[in-house]
């Protein structure tokens, strides 16, 4: 047979690498490739050609000059007269804070909304209605430039707090300070940090998050390991119970074992929590949340939320009735069936197009342009490209850092997904 | 068992009792309240409190639109009356800028006595619309849906008739070319030749060849730059024309991506990923910064047209993925059924495949297009006046420094208005498709 | 291949802009109008009005430059740029002149390759504060927020004066001067920075004027002025003499109003020289002669232009102080016209 449909060698002719499909494919394949390595070539080719022309070259140096120009909300230590570099990583790790706050933000309200929506409650599923068209059909950055603004105009400044009988005062036991600058709230400071260098006030412009990372992680090692412990508690009752029948108290051997730890590392390192506190112009000490990190991250949570809100529903919706009907049937509660039946088999159809809501937020942070948040785009994207004239390079770094955070949120999201699939038979 | 029965028993009743109205509670209004708004304590709580958040947003705009002064020439006037009438500046909004200058958040700077023509091309491009948003319609008023895009090109931008037919004929060139010489010699030949011809034809002959039609029989309406395009006009002639062209681009490159020839999956795959693994602004800035660096010396063409090109690559790698999913859909054995009765890999997209791959693909299209109809705003930021760059420049007017909810109030209603009423339609065609697929 | 032949066509319609590679001054006499890049809107020097044409301090320059070259002060094109955006639009060929409050700077000039032509507004970096915050100097302002307005040397110049003061402060940059002058009077920001002349624009629009003071430490030097791309030395000359006939007219007391009467010939040679009467500096620059005037007639002499768009009788009420002519004590110097 296959001596029948192979045409022999020697009688290969010029026209079948038209003609013939097993050679067509391979001569398509060429052609392209040959078109596209040619636009390629013709593109770096002009490029070189116009750096020539306008005199300058191809590098990357000037991430090493110093930057000149200072950052409101850094992460890690930065002034003025560290380089470009510094400045690009102090705007990529707000970006990353920001998108980071804001995809956690945008789930919960996204479910809890998507729920709501379905809920028999005629005003909520309305008012829940109303909230999720409004954010969806009107563009995002109309959304951050007016949430900025009515952050900046509704709420009262530090200057109203001050005097005998100020106009606005703090709340949460005079701990928190709601501010049209941002919103300062206690932060916990240690007299015997293990990083060394931490007294209990923070120097000037000291960043708040970097600070005291270590016993940060250490606090956090300890949480932890007290609720390993906790859930060993729990194990082990749990065989009891099976064994005798008796349920062995667990309530305050686990109370124990999560706060005494806890309370001896604190000690320890000598944690002090230290308010804020009006000096000068402005609040001091806590950390200060600013607004154009709260509006962005409001705006783009809410706008994201409205799309998973809806993501979330038609998961829902996409349960079969029966389910729930039969969880009813078991006797539970709406809550618990929502959470234990509903919800779970939901995740299957909301978790790819969740994916891509996180994308999507990820690269909408870089609207922080309207409201002068400092990420990567404004320092990197921004400030540096305008003060050194190297827009080639700083666009194509810029370019490269969010393809690769986007392929990156995808491969995790896309581990996941695979992880849960349902294994179709 | 029991020896009592009805009629031993004295107490049993022998007639029926009139019906009765069923219990206040259980009835109308309070019957629905009851089960509706307050079924548990949570419900309550939650309804009580979302009756106070609508209360307090409602008590904050109403009055302040209603107070809204509509006749003066400034900001500052604005006020005076205001003040006249016993209010603060914040008791009342400012309508008068948007009376003042409605024209320029509509349509930018385009010349007023033109407006027809925008207004003309955006009734032209629903017409055209219609057959393929509504498969009712006759089939033969496609013809008028080719046709429509190069009017509204020259409604758009003026100068002679001439040109854009010149490019139409191009178009009308590939097919005939495809027809006679795939006859002719091979469909494959067709294919290419209905791709050469019409090229070597646009850069050869049809410049020369609508200079001289335009010397013969000079048919021009007056010339509008690009640069007087603004506000919404600015936005939907940019969303429009980007999902247009985007269109052929990605299914292009969705059929390229499902193919099976590897480097042209490749190229396919890395193409979508990288545009749309980098946010449509920094995609703005390179056509603003650096385009010029990638085109050859010499060649500049202006800003709009930039940013058109742009957003047309960007929206072509999502269109691509819509159309992958309409692919996907299709249940296999329309690709078999195809290969069965022996098409072409052409012949049977074309005839087989496409028709239905498109059909299910709208309802994401027309989603696709709402997005990129608000993107459109992103174009403030590389100094294009859509309408939150003509709202900067009204606030940047003497007259109207220091106004601000007026303008964005008003954009994000309409931006509201356009974006609702499309997605409507998608979800109407989406539960049509369902019906239709039962 | 695909982008080469789309852009052929584009070329053979028209819609290309023209190369940029050849004599500026035969680009724009071929192309019939001159693409000038402004500010996409800043009040009194560069703001379209309700009818969409372009007014302003910036605006009359190019118009100036216009009616040189091309005989027609409306030939002008406005490109509105941003601060982020303006150089680019230059370099690329986009524009032939940039009038865009842009300060001079050794960088700009030499770094990114571009040519001031002059200078047509010194101005320096201020601050402006609320009264009632009680602040006279800026030196008081340790910890205070401050609104700027980034993409320009307003955030540099602020670094410095801060470091060298050794005094700490909350920057708040913002992108255009309308949204910092939202969150200036919300109360968002302590002080708002940018140049003297933009806060005392800004000022001007304020419900209660009365109630910010500007003040007095001025801590940059920023001359501001029209530039051009380096390279194309006669496209320079002739922008930086069109700037200096607007100057030089005020200093010799042409107006719009006079002018036709003085080029019908004066005693003062100067004056014919600049209206082209006597002399042949058009021909030198590539121009005829009656180059000058027609820059002078599309909107008066330099302190014409300045009194209708900022000066004390507009609604910005910038004083002439340092642009006064040097002759009244100020800055603004042409050299002559020989």
């Amino acid at each position: 047979m296959t001596t029948l449909t192979d045409p022999p060698k020697d009688r290969f002719r010029f026209s079948q690498l038209i003609y013939d499909t097993r050679y067509r494919s391979i001569t398509i394949q060429v052609v392209a490739l040959v078109l596209i390595v040619a636009a390629l070539t013709w593109l770096v080719n002009n490029t070189v050609e116009n750096l020539e022309e306008s005199g300058k070259t191809f590098s990357f140096a000037f991430l090493g000059q110093p930057a000149g120009y200072d950052i409101n909300q850094m992460l890690i230590e930065y002034d003025n007269q560290m380089s470009h570099g510094r400045a690009a990583l102090v705007g990529i790790l707000n970006t990353l804070l920001v998108a980071f706050l804001g995809c956690v933000a945008a789930t919960i309200i996204g479910v809890f909304v998507g729920v709501l929506r379905l809920s028999k409650n005629w005003v909520i599923s309305r008012l829940m209605a109303v909230y999720v068209e409004g954010f969806r059909n009107i563009p995002l950055l109309l959304w951050i430039v007016l949430i900025f603004a009515f952050l900046s105009e509704g709420l009262p400044q530090p200057r109203d707090f001050r005097g005998e009988d100020p106009a606005a005062s703090m709340s949460v036991f005079d701990s928190v300070a709601i501010t049209g600058r941002g919103t300062y709230i206690p932060r916990v400071g240690f007299t015997n940090s293990l990083s060394g260098n931490e007294a209990v006030a923070p120097q000037e412009g000291m960043p708040p998050l970097a600070s005291g990372l270590v016993d940060w992680l250490v606090i956090i090692g300890v949480v932890i390991a007290s609720i390993i412990a906790m859930r060993y508690v729990s194990a082990r009752a749990n065989r009891i119970q099976q064994a005798t029948g008796e349920r062995p108290n667990t309530l305050w051997p686990n109370v124990a074992i999560f706060f005494v730890p806890l309370g001896i590392v604190l000690l320890l390192l000598g944690a002090t929590i230290s308010q804020p506190y009006l000096r000068g112009f402005n609040f001091t000490e806590g950390i200060f949340l600013r607004n154009s990190l709260i509006a962005l991250w409001l705006a783009l949570s809410l706008y994201t939320g409205a799309f998973i809100a809806e993501i979330v529903r038609a998961g829902i919706l996409a349960v079969s009735k029966g389910q729930s009907e039969a969880a009813f049937a078991l006797g539970l509660r709406p809550n618990r069936t929502m959470n234990l039946v509903i919800l779970p088999q939901a995740m299957r159809v909301i978790v790819p197009p969740l994916i891509s809501q996180y994308l999507n937020l990820t690269k909408n942070s870089s609207l922080a342009i309207a409201v002068g948040y400092m990420d990567v785009r404004a320092t990197l994207g921004g400030i540096t490209i305008n003060q050194t004239g190297r827009e080639l390079e700083g666009m194509l770094l810029l370019g490269g850092f969010y393809l690769s955070l986007s392929l990156i949120i995808s491969a995790v999201m896309n581990y996941y997904n695979n992880r849960t699939k349902l294994m179709e038979r | 068992m029991s020896d009592t029965h009805a009629q031993t028993v004295r107490y049993v009743r022998e007639t029926m009792l009139p019906e009765r109205e069923p219990p206040l509670a259980e009835t109308g209004v309070i019957k629905w309240m009851r089960e509706n708004l307050f079924s548990s304590w949570i419900n309550a709580i939650l309804t009580i409190v979302s009756l106070y958040i609508i209360f307090v947003v409602l008590s904050a705009i109403i009055p302040w639109l209603l107070n809204s002064v509509w006749d003066a020439e400034s900001l500052t006037e604005c006020r005076e009356i205001l003040a006249a009438q016993g209010l603060s500046s914040h008791d009342g909004a400012c309508g008068a800028v948007l009376t003042a200058r409605w024209h320029q958040l509509v349509f930018g700077y385009y010349p007023s006595e033109l407006y027809w023509r925008p207004i003309l091309a955006l009734a032209l491009f629903l017409v055209g619309i219609a057959p393929v948003l509504f498969a009712n319609l006759p089939r033969q008023m496609l013809l008028v849906s080719a046709a429509v895009p190069f009017v509204c090109f020259w409604l758009l931008w003026g100068g002679s008739v001439w040109f854009p037919v010149m490019i139409a004929l191009g178009f009308v060139l590939g097919y005939l070319a495809m027809v006679l010489v795939g006859k002719a010699l091979s469909p494959l030949a067709g294919i290419i030749a209905a791709i050469v011809l019409p090229i070597l034809y646009w850069i050869f002959l049809a410049g020369p060849l609508a200079a001289a039609m335009a010397d013969v029989i000079p048919l021009r309406i007056e010339e509008v730059q690009s640069r007087a395009f603004g506000g919404f006009m600015l936005s939907v002639v940019i969303g429009l024309s980007a999902i247009i062209l985007s269109l052929p681009l990605g299914i292009l490159l969705a059929l390229a991506r499902q193919s099976n020839l590897f480097i042209i999956k490749t190229s396919a795959v890395v193409f979508i990923e990288v545009i749309r693994g980098v946010p449509l602004i920094v995609w703005l800035f390179t056509a603003q910064l650096l385009l010029n660096y990638f085109l050859p010396r010499g060649t500049n063409f202006d800003l709009t047209l930039r940013v058109i090109i742009m957003v047309t690559l960007f929206s072509s790698a999502y269109i691509a993925e819509v159309v992958r999913g309409g692919l996907a859909a299709l249940p296999k054995g329309q690709y078999e059924g195809a290969d069965s009765l022996g098409l072409d890999y052409w012949q049977s997209m074309r005839l087989i495949i496409l028709p239905q791959a498109l059909k299910i693909s709208i309802p994401g299209i027309v989603n696709t297009f709402i997005g990129l109809f608000k993107d459109t705003t992103l174009v403030v930021f590389i100094g294009l006046f859509d309408p939150l760059g003509i709202a900067g420049a009204i606030r940047a007017s003497t007259e109207w420094n220091g106004i601000y909810w007026e303008l964005f109030v008003f954009i994000g209603l309409m931006f509201f208005i356009a974006c609702y009423s499309m997605g409507r339609y998608s979800l109407y065609l989406e539960k049509k498709l369902q019906r239709e697929h039962r | 291949m695909k982008k080469s032949v789309f852009l052929g066509a584009l070329t053979v319609a028209g819609l290309a802009a023209g190369a940029a590679a050849a004599g500026t001054l035969d680009d724009v006499k071929a192309r019939g109008t001159l693409n000038c890049g402004v500010s996409t809107g800043l009040a009194g020097f560069s703001t379209p009005d309700a009818n969409g044409e372009w007014q302003g301090f910036d605006v009359a320059v190019c118009r100036a430059v216009a009616a040189a070259v091309l005989d027609d002060p409306m030939a002008v094109e406005f490109v509105p740029t941003t601060g982020q955006t303006r150089f680019t639009a230059l370099a690329s060929g986009e524009i032939d002149l940039l009038a865009r409050n842009t300060t001079w700077t050794f960088s700009r000039d030499n770094d990114l390759k571009f040519e001031f032509v002059g200078v047509n507004y010194y101005d320096g970096q201020g601050f402006m504060a609320p009264r009632e915050l009680g602040v006279s100097s800026a030196k008081d302002l340790d910890g205070a927020t401050v609104c700027i307005q980034t993409g320009t040397t307003t955030e540099l110049n602020l670094a410095d004066f801060f470091r060298s003061n050794n005094i700490s402060y909350e920057p708040v940059p913002i992108e255009t001067n309308a949204e910092a002058q939202q969150q200036y009077l919300a109360g968002a920001c302590d002080v708002y920075t940018t140049d003297a002349s933009g806060l005392a624009a800004t000022r001007a629009t304020f419900e209660n004027p009365g109630d910010h003071v500007l003040l007095p430490e001025i801590i940059s030097k920023e001359p501001l002025g029209p530039l051009v791309r380096h390279g194309d030395n006669e496209w320079g000359d002739i922008a930086r003499w069109t700037l200096n006939a607007l100057i030089a007219a005020e200093e010799l007391g042409i107006t719009s109003a006079n002018i036709e009467e003085l080029s019908a010939g004066t005693d003062n040679p100067e004056i014919n020289r600049l209206l082209g009467t006597e002399g042949e500096l058009g021909a030198m620059i590539g121009l005829d002669s009656d180059w000058a005037k027609r820059a002078i007639m599309a909107g008066g002499n330099y302190g014409e232009l300045f009194e209708k768009n900022i000066g004390e009788s507009t609604p910005i009420g910038l004083a002439r102080g340092l642009n006064a002519q040097w002759t009244d004590g100020g800055l603004i110097y042409a050299p002559p016209f020989r």
